[in-house]
């Protein structure tokens, strides 16, 4: 019987809270059993009444645990990826500019970018100066595939850490704007106005001191809502999309619950801005 | 009409009849001595309840809620059924439905996902009855994924959100799917639209096949 190994009780000390609530969380079984009666026989608890209140204060402390982990990390952890994320892009392509330039010297066929060093980490050196070079392209061409795996990881975690904000603005964009605002929490209490220009705070501040006209948007420049429209109705569309990101952000946060209809709205809204341009290219 | 389980029973407040159950207060709903007042539009089972569908609900009984959100319904589920296994993916709404388990001895909440029986089957029993809430998109097969749960007598409780599978197709074809989905795992008893409480929401009692 398989049912033995797999049930929360099996192999604790079902008394150490901490040990049985960590197989609560982690634990699995392939189905369910009638576990009560199996805890009476095993001698786990005295009868079903004992066992039950072990289980209510097993899982409470499952959960708070579970709660506690799953609100922090989430968060903290996707801000985390996305900065490695971009810190490994931007390393990569710096280390790619070196290979370029020194390859360029051994090889003639070199190429540019990520793409080219990749292409001469491939090769066999045939002298200690050739080594040096495809051996520091190998890195950049590390640093590139561990960009991928972060940018992975944050398409995997940042639908369950803010599932509305990930859809509406895409989990890359979702863990930025999470980034910048400092954690999920703190996004979620900023208005509107603010999310439109997180981003964009060097143009912000130079307005602010009179210098130069508002910036119309910051990071969610890289939505294609934002970028996909004309440049005049660009300011419409960032309004549009960062008020429907500050409602996802806070949906997120204080009710943790997708809701579809954010999106549709955002949609309905977007088709009329976009319809702008096109009554006037009618004219 | 249908008989309402032991321990929920209709009665005044601020001269409404009104469905009620005994047990700590959980979300600020008015409260007459020990029993406090089951809001049917904040509660999909209430609504059933509401709308005189045949839940086959008797008191006592075990439970497995999938959805248990905050645990607005579920708290009143646990005040008359029997052991009641409350299962949430989202952690913040899951800190609310602690506050809800703490003064319940027989509700157990667990941070899981319903999509995943297998993550939670090492703690949860067979059950009598399943009542589920979930508003993901694929609400069915969440259903027939935890149809193992339910004994052979048992039943399903479901409210099934068109908005979560599709917001801009017709209600009706959204639940036609769906309920062509869940025959695969059961038999379906009893559907009922949740009007006026819970707009573009079916209600469905269904048995194991």
């Amino acid at each position: 019987m398989t049912e033995e190994t797999d049930a929360w009780f099996a192999g604790v000390d079902v008394g150490d809270t901490d040990a049985a609530s960590e197989r609560v969380r982690t634990g699995s079984a392939a189905r369910p059993t009638e576990w009560p009666t199996l805890a009476v026989e095993q001698g786990v608890a005295t009868d079903e009444e004992a066992y039950y209140d072990r289980l209510h204060e097993v899982t409470m402390a499952a959960t708070e645990t579970a709660v506690r982990e799953g609100e922090r990390a989430g968060d903290r952890q996707l801000i985390h990826a996305v900065r490695g994320m971009d810190d490994c892009d931007r390393t990569a392509n710096e280390l790619a500019e070196r290979v370029q330039e020194w390859a360029g010297s051994l090889f003639p066929d070199a190429g540019t970018g990520i793409e080219g060093a990749r292409d001469i980490a491939e090769r066999d050196p045939t002298d200690p100066t050739e080594r040096r070079v495809v051996a520091l392209a190998d890195r950049v061409a590390g640093l590139a595939d561990e960009a991928e795996d972060l940018r992975e990881y944050i398409q995997q975690t940042a639908p369950s850490v803010a599932p509305n904000l990930a859809r509406l603005a895409g989990p890359v964009l979702a863990a930025r704007l999470i980034a910048l605002a400092g954690g999920l929490e703190s996004l979620a209490k900023k208005p509107a106005g603010t999310i439109q220009v997180l981003g964009a705070e060097d143009a912000l501040f130079a307005h602010l001191r009179g210098r130069a006209p508002s910036p119309k948007h910051g990071v969610i420049f890289t939505h294609e809502y934002v970028r996909g429209t004309r440049q005049a109705d660009r300011g419409s569309a960032a309004r549009a999309l960062s008020g429907k990101l500050a409602i996802a952000a806070r949906g997120d946060h204080y009710r943790g619950e997708f809701n579809p209809e954010i999106e549709t709205q955002l949609e309905d809204r977007m088709a009329t801005i976009r319809a702008r341009a096109e009554e006037e290219t009618d004219e | 009409m249908s008989e309402l389980p032991d321990g929920v029973e209709r009665r005044q407040f601020d001269g409404e009849s009104r469905l009620a159950t005994r047990g700590e207060p959980v979300y600020g709903e008015p409260a007459d001595g020990e029993w406090r007042a089951w809001d049917a539009r904040r509660s999909k089972l209430g609504a059933m309840l509401e709308t005189g569908m045949e839940t086959g609900l008797v008191g006592g009984g075990t439970v497995l809620y999938l959805g248990a959100a905050a645990g607005t319904t579920v708290s009143h589920v646990a005040d008359f059924a029997g052991p009641t296994y409350a299962v949430e993916f989202a952690p913040r709404p899951t800190r609310d439905l602690l506050d809800a388990a703490e003064p319940r001895d027989r509700l157990f909440p667990l941070l899981k996902d319903a999509r995943k029986p297998e993550t939670y089957a090492h703690v949860v029993e067979p059950v009598d009855v399943i009542v589920q809430d979930v508003a993901t998109r694929g609400q069915a097969k969440v259903a027939n994924a935890n149809a193992q749960f339910l004994d052979g007598e048992g039943r399903l409780l479901a409210a099934i959100k068109a908005r979560s599978e599709d917001v801009v197709a017709d209600p009706s074809e959204v639940f036609e799917r769906e309920l062509a989905t869940l025959r695969d795992s059961y038999e379906v008893l009893e559907t009922r639209r949740l009007e006026p409480f819970h707009d573009s929401h079916l209600g469905v009692v269904a048995r194991p096949r």
